[in-house]
């Protein structure tokens, strides 16, 4: 597609996502924080659409979330924000302060673990994470995770604490602070937009 | 440590560490290619030592490895990587480009969320203990398998002498011990990972990983290794 001067419109950003992911969940948020417009292209992880030959011919690595950028494919939550956060600064998702921005790096949830996994280990190292979190927040928190703004820690944290503590049986009188953190991310828009139950293959039934 | 008008010293790093584990090694590459001087704190933990009151109090999370750089205390071996990469720029871990950027950050991950967790020490000995001592094996198969074929997929546009060109970055420190690790523990069957296996013999002649590598083998591996065993979390020759 050409513009009036011939140039080509650089194209929108593609989001390969399943919605009841929680990684793919964090990088939605990241995009709405941004103000970045997207392609919502879904893959059904239930039906092992990621194995698909189309989709394995965009990203061989098959895994979800995946974001196209132009010619770029990249895979992995984490890496997919810290190239947005570098690629597009607008409404910056690490603090200046190095302090601050390493607290935010730290992550004690794993991607590993963001998907209906019923072992039960993986509900105890997910409490174990939650544990770690109430503890290494504790002194940092203020509206948010590390402060009164939203952070990379938020973006990381919001899937787990939305919906998962309940989901998955969590005792939320344990995590005090992680309660209060998920009252408060159900009032930001661009996590509300970015629910599970908001996109377009959310299951109906 | 203060001189007559002048301002205190500023106190060394401190690295907590646990010398089997691939995630301190990790932190001590990147500590040794910048240059920075620290003191080493040992935390064993076969023994518990990271549940000490002793460390809590310093690290109340308890987890290792730990950075503490002043006033500051950082676990988890990708945040502090990323800390010191900012706070002490030289000797870059990280190319300019933004697409390898990416690259590293994704090569990175994957091991240190998708294969490093699920073949720790405690989910070793949870299934060695509540599944049986042979599930182990086809458990680290499966996952391992999955992580490196996608690190051979990933990084084959990328790679030259080392994972995303001829430099170190974010994704060798991640790489190298992993692989150190699993070959060295369970004798790893690299033949299906060409890329991994070629950048593994890379990594063996660098002096830093080699050396390391030697020191830890010669100094205490041997106490544990029939505890590993039993587990079958070192191969059974």
């Amino acid at each position: 597609m050409m513009n009036g001067n011939g140039e080509e419109f650089p194209k929108k950003l593609q989001l390969y996502s399943f919605s009841t992911s929680s990684p793919s969940f964090s990088v939605r948020i990241a995009l709405n924080l941004k103000g970045l417009d997207y392609e919502y292209k879904a893959v059904n992880l239930f039906k092992g659409e990621q194995h698909r030959p189309e989709f394995l011919k965009i990203n061989p690595i098959g895994f979800i979330p995946a974001l196209m950028d132009g010619d770029m494919v990249l895979a992995d939550s984490f890496a997919i924000i810290l190239y947005l956060e570098e690629k597009y600064p607008q409404h910056p998702l690490l603090p200046c302060d190095l302090a601050k921005r390493a607290i935010n790096y730290q992550k004690y949830i794993g991607d590993n673990v963001g998907l209906e996994e019923k072992v039960p280990w993986v509900h105890k190292h997910v409490g174990k994470g939650f544990t770690a979190l109430e503890k290494l927040l504790k002194d940092h928190a203020g509206k948010y995770a590390t402060g009164d703004e939203i952070f990379l820690a938020d973006v990381l944290l919001a899937p787990y604490i939305v919906g998962y503590l309940q989901r998955y049986n969590f005792d939320m009188s344990e995590y005090p602070l992680l309660s209060r953190l998920a009252e408060a991310y159900k009032q930001v828009p661009a996590i509300q937009d970015a629910m599970p139950e908001k996109q377009p293959d959310f299951p109906i039934n | 440590m203060t001189t007559a008008g002048a301002e205190e010293l500023p106190k060394k790093l401190q690295l907590y560490s646990f010398f089997m584990s691939s995630s301190s090694f990790r932190v001590r590459i990147a500590l040794n290619l910048k240059g920075l001087d620290y003191e080493y704190k040992a935390i064993n933990l076969f023994k518990r030592e990271q549940h000490s009151p002793e460390f809590l109090k310093i690290n109340p999370i308890g987890y290792v490895p730990a950075l503490v750089d002043g006033d500051l205390v950082l676990a988890d071996s990708f945040a502090i990587i990323l800390y010191l990469e900012e706070k002490y720029p030289q000797h870059p871990l990280l190319p300019h480009d933004l697409e390898k950027r990416a690259i590293n950050y994704q090569a990175a991950n994957i091991i240190s969320s998708s294969i490093q967790p699920l073949i720790s020490l405690p989910i070793l000995q949870y299934i060695g203990e509540n599944v049986g001592p042979d599930a182990n094996i086809p458990w680290i198969q499966k996952h391992v398998g999955k992580g490196f074929a996608a690190l051979e997929k990933l990084l084959k546009g990328h790679a030259g002498k080392y994972a995303t060109g001829d430099e170190i970055f974010l994704a060798d420190l991640f790489l190298a011990p992993q692989i150190i690790g699993l070959t060295q523990r369970f004798n790893y069957d690299m033949t299906e990972f060409p890329l991994l296996s070629r950048l593994s013999e890379a990594y063996m002649q660098l002096w830093r990983f080699h050396v390391w590598h030697v020191i830890v083998m010669l100094s205490c591996m041997a106490c544990y290794i029939r505890k590993l065993q039993r587990f079958r979390m070192w191969r059974v020759t």
